[in-house]
């Protein structure tokens, strides 16, 4: 038998070796393990079972390191086989006291995922990630608030305050900084509270004030707020909270005058703006075979770049379109069908024959001010066509200038674009294996920030979102998911995923979410921060006061940009 | 010691003595310490468990005959045959559980076994405290072969309880001692439980 008690008898006592002030309760001691699988902690007979979570932190003294880990499994253990055909005598008292955590004890599995810095609290020195395992009978403790303060670190401009772990009140932060670097995932089953987490990391990336986001707000949640049935009351959105550096734009202009949502600006996109990429993204919603879907090119090739859209959906008659067929050299079967299903568009009122309001270069114009933007779709948000269409669309140009303007950045002849998150929700129709290789956000997930652009999707399914995608989405954050498909997409490729499926399915279907990626030391489940009462407002926009808004036409510097200002301050060149 | 935690008395001289046991001879019939009893022997400072108590003639060639047969009661046939205290003798088998060596207990046997004609004492409650602060004996006593193993142990976990302040404590220590020693044979470990259980 290993741990529990020794040959004496005596049970080592956690109050003589643990100092209270910096350690937790004492757990129990490491009896086996492996890198790979995580190690296995006996408990003391004096901790029951019940007290020990799923997803709580512990702290595992080894002998000259500690080790910070997470309880991935919960067990029951016995020294004799038969304990389980013949139980003792447990109404006697004294028979059950002896027995319990002696011959019958729990164990715990834990996997520890980092080496905390030797000297605590010294900022310079993080956690790193653990690439050895505690020795035999190390003892094990309940994590203590410093410890997570050191592995998550303390909220501050960089650290936004997310939510608390499982049975803990301590503040759990995520690294803002590194979460906007890569594209960022948000999944859960509908109802799970998706859309309040993604409120609260939108706020997290505008008080950090180092990238901007563009919201493709589906069904107008973010700019405006929606109502919470949940708890009966009205959730404020973005712009409520912080007037001053949200803009909002709209497509359904009615809608939001209903709902009394102010907007800056309403959004109309001209036929001369739609590619036959777009055409190519709406096939499966359009429900056009691939021969209808690439006569597109062969109509802009006809017609010309801004004009084949208005020019074809102009024409009447089947005669017509089937001479144009021969003329084009497309099956006229195919040509018909792309002109019904294209003309479904014409009840889109944001489309018009032509504009002068560039969309695009509006919303780069706010985004350049440090401003973010949603853009709400009002009834559109019902129609999916509507949200890939215009999402897609504005996305594409919008990349298109940050590339411009990255190139130009890098010849010397421009400043930098502000690093942008783009929203998007129902993600895995843009990022389905089928369309994913032809729609500008496959392209942007895939191509990471080089070009200051990065991605925020939002979905249910993302089991449906191409693999490829996936790898490169940086951090995630999954509220509950039952589907082991799902399951399965969002653990891929992340160390640990066995152990992190028994955590995610045990996730409570509301307020709590299993985190992890670039953005935290280690995989982490929390009790997300409260959103909606008025409590939670004051703290959410007190901690954004730090950062001020910018005066409209003043532009922001990067991060890169400001240590290089100030470097020149420093040191002025000579001469 | 005793059950009841008299004071420490001198109750018989070692007869026979191995590396393992010893046996005493009681100076007075039927005055010999209980079962599970912890004994001292000699100035060697050795400590045993009572493992055996016997009552037996003197000479072992000579069996002891039932001579009560018309007496009314049992101190009749005493008063009867007073020969009788003096053919019989008291005398008892202790299991060798440590020694002192200068302040301290070793809960290991002793290079040598106590000498024949060592004087054996019982232990006062205090001792019985101190010797079984540690509880190595317990293996001592499962290991050692014997047929009543389990009763000398839980009589001696009995007795030991009593000397001690927190008797329930002690019990409690124990059990859990037995139980990582007792952990791959459940049934055992449950019959001693249910012996010293309070």
């Amino acid at each position: 038998m290993t741990g529990g008690p020794n040959q004496n008898g005596d049970i080592p006592s956690p109050a003589a070796d643990a100092d209270m002030d910096s350690q937790g309760a004492a757990l129990g001691l490491v009896v086996d393990g492996s890198l790979s699988q995580g190690v296995e902690v006996r408990l003391d007979p004096a901790t029951s079972v019940e007290e020990v979570k799923v997803g709580a932190f512990v702290t595992i003294k080894g002998d000259n390191n500690n080790f910070f880990g997470v309880v991935t499994d919960v067990s029951l253990g016995t020294t004799d086989p038969r304990l389980k055909h013949t139980p003792p005598q447990v109404d006697n008292p004294f028979i059950a006291q002896v027995m319990s955590g002696t011959v019958a004890y729990g164990t715990i599995s834990v996997l520890p995922n980092l080496i905390m810095p030797a000297v605590m609290g010294d900022s310079h020195e993080g956690p790193s990630a653990a690439k050895t395992i505690p020795p035999h009978f190390s003892r094990a403790y309940v994590a203590s608030q410093r410890d997570v303060e050191a592995v998550f670190g303390q909220e501050d401009q960089r650290h936004f305050w997310i939510g608390s772990p499982l049975d803990m009140e301590h503040k759990l932060c995520i690294d803002l900084d590194e979460m906007v670097k890569r594209s960022i995932g948000v999944f859960g089953k509908s109802g799970t509270g998706k859309t309040f987490l993604t409120r609260l990391l939108l706020i997290g990336i505008l008080q950090q004030g180092q990238a901007s986001s563009l919201i493709f707000d589906m069904h107008s949640e973010y700019g405006w707020g929606a109502a919470d049935p949940e708890n009966r009351r009205f959730a404020k959105g973005l712009k409520q909270l912080f007037p001053a550096q949200v803009s909002t734009f709209t497509l359904d202009e009615e809608s939001s005058k209903r709902r009394q949502s102010p907007s800056d600006e309403v959004v109309r996109i001209g036929y001369g703006e739609i590619e036959p990429e777009d055409v190519e993204m709406l096939r499966e919603t359009l429900n056009l075979s691939e021969v209808a879907a690439s006569a597109a090119f062969n109509l802009q090739q006809k017609f010309g770049q801004r004009e084949w859209m208005s020019k074809f959906l102009a024409m009447e008659g089947r005669d017509s379109i089937f001479e144009l067929a021969n003329d084009i050299q497309v099956q006229p079967n195919a040509l018909g069908s792309l002109y019904n299903r294209l003309s479904r568009l014409k009840r889109f009122d944001f489309l018009v024959e032509s504009t002068r309001h560039d969309a695009a270069n509006r919303v780069i114009e706010h985004l350049d001010q440090g401003r973010h933007v949603v853009l709400e779709f009002g009834k559109y948000g019902r129609d999916l066509t509507a949200y890939m269409l215009v999402s897609n669309l504005l996305t594409r140009r919008i990349h298109n200038k940050y590339i411009d303007r990255k190139e130009e950045a890098e010849g010397g002849q421009g400043r930098e674009p502000r690093p942008l998150v783009i929203v998007i929700e129902e993600a895995h129709k843009f990022l389905s294996p089928s369309v994913a290789s032809h729609t500008i956000f496959g392209t942007i997930a895939r191509e990471l920030r080089k070009y200051n652009v990065t991605l925020m999707v939002i979905d249910q399914r993302p089991s449906g979102i191409d693999s490829e995608v996936m790898s490169q989405v940086g951090t995630r954050l999954t509220c509950l998911l039952d589907n082991e498909r799902d399951i399965e997409a969002v653990l891929e490729g992340t160390p640990g995923s066995r152990q992190l499926r028994t955590v995610l399915a045990r996730l409570e279907p509301k307020q709590q979410a299993l985190i992890f990626g670039h953005a935290l030391p280690m995989p982490v489940v929390i009790h997300t921060r409260e959103y909606g009462s008025t409590d939670s407002y004051e703290q959410l926009s007190r901690s954004a006061a730090g950062w001020t808004a910018p005066s409209p036409g003043e532009t922001i510097e990067t991060q890169g940009e400001r240590l290089e200002r100030e470097i020149s301050e420093l040191f002025p060149e000579d001469g | 010691m005793t059950l009841d935690g008299s004071p420490s008395r001198r109750v018989g001289e070692v007869v026979e003595a191995n590396s393992a046991s010893f046996t005493a001879q009681c100076y007075t019939l039927y005055d010999a310490p209980p079962l599970g009893c912890i004994v001292r022997a000699g100035s060697a400072e050795i400590y045993g468990v009572v493992c055996r108590v016997a009552t037996e003639p003197l000479d072992s060639s000579r069996p002891v005959l039932a001579r009560g047969e018309s007496a009314e009661t049992e101190e009749e046939v005493f008063r009867d045959n007073p020969q009788l205290t003096r053919l019989l003798t008291s005398r008892f088998e202790a299991l060798i559980a440590g020694h002192r060596e200068g302040d301290a207990d070793r809960h290991y046997l002793p290079a040598l076994p106590p000498p024949v004609h060592s004087f054996v004492y019982t232990c006062s409650p205090q001792e019985v405290a101190r010797f079984t602060s540690r509880l190595d004996l317990l293996r001592l006593l499962l290991n050692s072969g014997l047929a009543i193993a389990d009763e000398v142990l839980g009589a001696c976990l009995r007795g030991a309880a009593v000397a001690h302040d927190d008797s329930e404590a002690f019990l409690l220590r124990a059990g859990k001692a037995l139980a990582a020693e007792l952990a791959g044979d459940l049934p055992r470990l449950n019959s001693i439980l249910k012996k010293v259980s309070p």
